[in-house]
């Protein structure tokens, strides 16, 4: 018997378009079109919901001019030099108290129960200890990215087939060949879980602390938006962060094979 | 992401190791005190540690931080009640539709990795510089979580229970309230609980940065002052709460997890 759905999926395979596909873009373009109504309704104050238009025109400003670039640039060393800091000492850390039962035992509660705690709070130490320039803000992103790293490295150290360690141990492997042969591929998926996790976190704290105080950076150029009350430059930006965010946070999980696990 | 600690009576060698932890950190702070008063550390850049202990009284009776921290609960409890809302909601339509599922799980899963508290000086633009910005900065960080283990745990619900309802004949409602969403409840709860932890991150984080409200106020106002030792005290004073927030959250997810 057909039903209406494989009807439905039948009809949609004849225009070339999954049901998915069609539904997805006639959602985008219902939200599309409520915000440009909104935009020229007059419910919200002038500009609080600026028109696609001018939001399009402020986006193709943003890619075109080089300033954008220049601070794109800093906070993209500042989130690099954060996940490299942070990312190895989680790493060494996780390694340390994944391999040991008694030292997981006496350190892990605090990284677990310390790791979701808001970081920003840290920013007026991290500014006494490494000054206002951008040290303060690698700093905070260290901080930010190294307790995910830690606690999904020391995870999946645990979770390692025993199988694999007794091969390495019967082998008669040293310490530094039984990180580099053994653990270190069979952890590959926590690790870079966690370097995900990490660099999530080591750009929010970059970026928060650099909406609090700096003068470069894309937070700087945000809170510069907020400051001069320009909306669709706002929005550009607030756009373009999240597409290279998102896309970024896919790469890293494609470049470490995550989407396979899940199919798998 | 949970830690394995076994219930029960701790071993021997578990509390050799508590006291380790516990006496690693005492040790710390002792030597950072030791450092200080040798001159090897700037007092200027990190106060005694016995300073910070002392401040946390002038915290109390000067800075009326029981009532900022009310003042940040509140946030919390009217992001967590909306979260609650929105997110179930949002989840069972999603779940309910499937087409709309397989649209939008994936925008919701993105929703989540991307930066949203950076869009607070929108919200600061559209609400103003009060409580709603911070409220709003929680409820949105929290809420793909909870809509996404929502559509788990109703997707999860076992085949045989699903079955008892219908050999009862129970309408879709009934089906949804005595089996679906009793079967989904535990998830649910652990999504809740990734989006309370979002949201307390979110509304201290925002009251740092807008410098209004609650706890996260007081850090900065304690900053600005350079009043340092306070400002370490009401740091630490924000991580206690924020533990035993997450404590008690871990307990009421343990007490709602049937035992295997």
């Amino acid at each position: 018997m057909v039903t209406t759905g494989q009807l439905r999926q039948a009809a949609a395979a004849s225009s070339g378009m999954s049901p998915v596909t069609l539904l997805r873009i006639t959602i985008i373009l219902a939200v599309l079109a409520a915000w440009e109504f909104l935009a020229h309704s007059g419910w919200l104050y002038r500009d609080v919901v600026p028109s696609l238009l001018s939001i399009g025109g402020a986006l193709v400003r943003l890619l075109s001019d080089p300033n954008y670039y220049f601070n794109l640039g800093v906070t993209a060393a500042e989130i690099a030099a954060a996940l490299a800091i942070g990312g190895s000492a989680g790493l060494a850390v996780g390694l340390l108290l994944g391999g040991n039962r008694f030292l997981s035992r006496a350190f892990e509660p605090y990284l677990y129960y310390l790791g979701p705690t808001p970081k920003i709070i840290f920013f007026p130490i991290m500014i006494m200890w490494f000054g206002v320039g951008p040290e303060s803000k690698v700093a905070l992103g260290t901080l930010s990215c190294f307790f995910p790293m830690a606690l999904n490295v020391a995870a999946g150290m645990r979770q390692i087939d025993k199988v694999l360690i007794r091969v390495g141990r019967s082998f008669g492997a040293n310490t530094r060949q039984m990180v580099l042969k053994i653990y270190l591929p069979a952890m590959r998926h926590p690790i870079i879980n966690g370097i995900r996790l990490g660099f999530g976190f080591a750009l929010i704290g970059t970026l928060l602390a650099e909406t609090k105080l700096s003068n470069k950076g894309i937070g700087f150029l945000i809170i510069q938006t907020y400051s001069i009350f320009d909306m669709p430059g706002m929005y550009a930006m607030l756009i373009v962060l999240f597409v290279l965010a998102i896309g970024a946070n896919a790469l890293i999980g494609k470049l470490g094979g995550l989407d396979s696990i899940k199919r798998n | 992401m949970t830690m394995e600690l076994s219930p029960g009576r701790l071993s021997r060698r578990d509390y050799a190791a508590s006291c380790l932890g516990l006496g690693s950190f005492i040790a710390f702070l002792l030597m950072v005190e030791a450092l200080i008063r040798l001159g090897l550390l700037n007092r200027f850049i990190i106060p005694p540690p016995s300073e910070i202990i002392a401040s946390f009284g002038r915290l109390f009776l000067e800075e009326n931080i029981v009532h900022r921290f009310f003042f940040t609960a509140g946030e919390c409890l009217i992001a967590g009640v909306m979260v609650t809302i929105c997110g179930i909601g949002i989840g069972v339509v999603m779940q309910r539709f499937n087409l709309l599922q397989r649209a939008c799980e994936t925008w919701v899963a993105a929703f989540a990795s991307a930066p949203l508290v950076l869009t607070y000086p929108l919200f600061m633009v559209i609400f103003g510089r009060n409580a709603w910005t911070i409220i709003m900065m929680g409820f949105l960080s929290a809420l793909p979580p909870v809509i996404l283990k929502t559509i788990e745990g109703i997707s999860g619900t076992r085949k045989v229970l699903v079955n008892v309802g219908r050999s009862f004949n129970l309408t879709a409602t009934q089906q949804f309230w005595k089996i679906l969403f009793p079967a989904a409840l535990p998830t649910i709860f652990v999504g809740i609980r990734l989006g309370l932890i979002f949201a307390l991150i979110n509304v201290v984080g925002t009251e740092f940065l807008i410098n209004f409200g609650g706890l996260g106020q007081l850090i900065n106002d304690l900053a600005e002052r350079y009043d340092l030792a306070g400002t370490y005290a009401a740091i630490c004073f924000v991580i206690l709460v924020s533990v035993l927030f997450f404590m008690a959250l871990e307990k009421a997810e343990r007490w709602l997890r049937p035992v295997n």
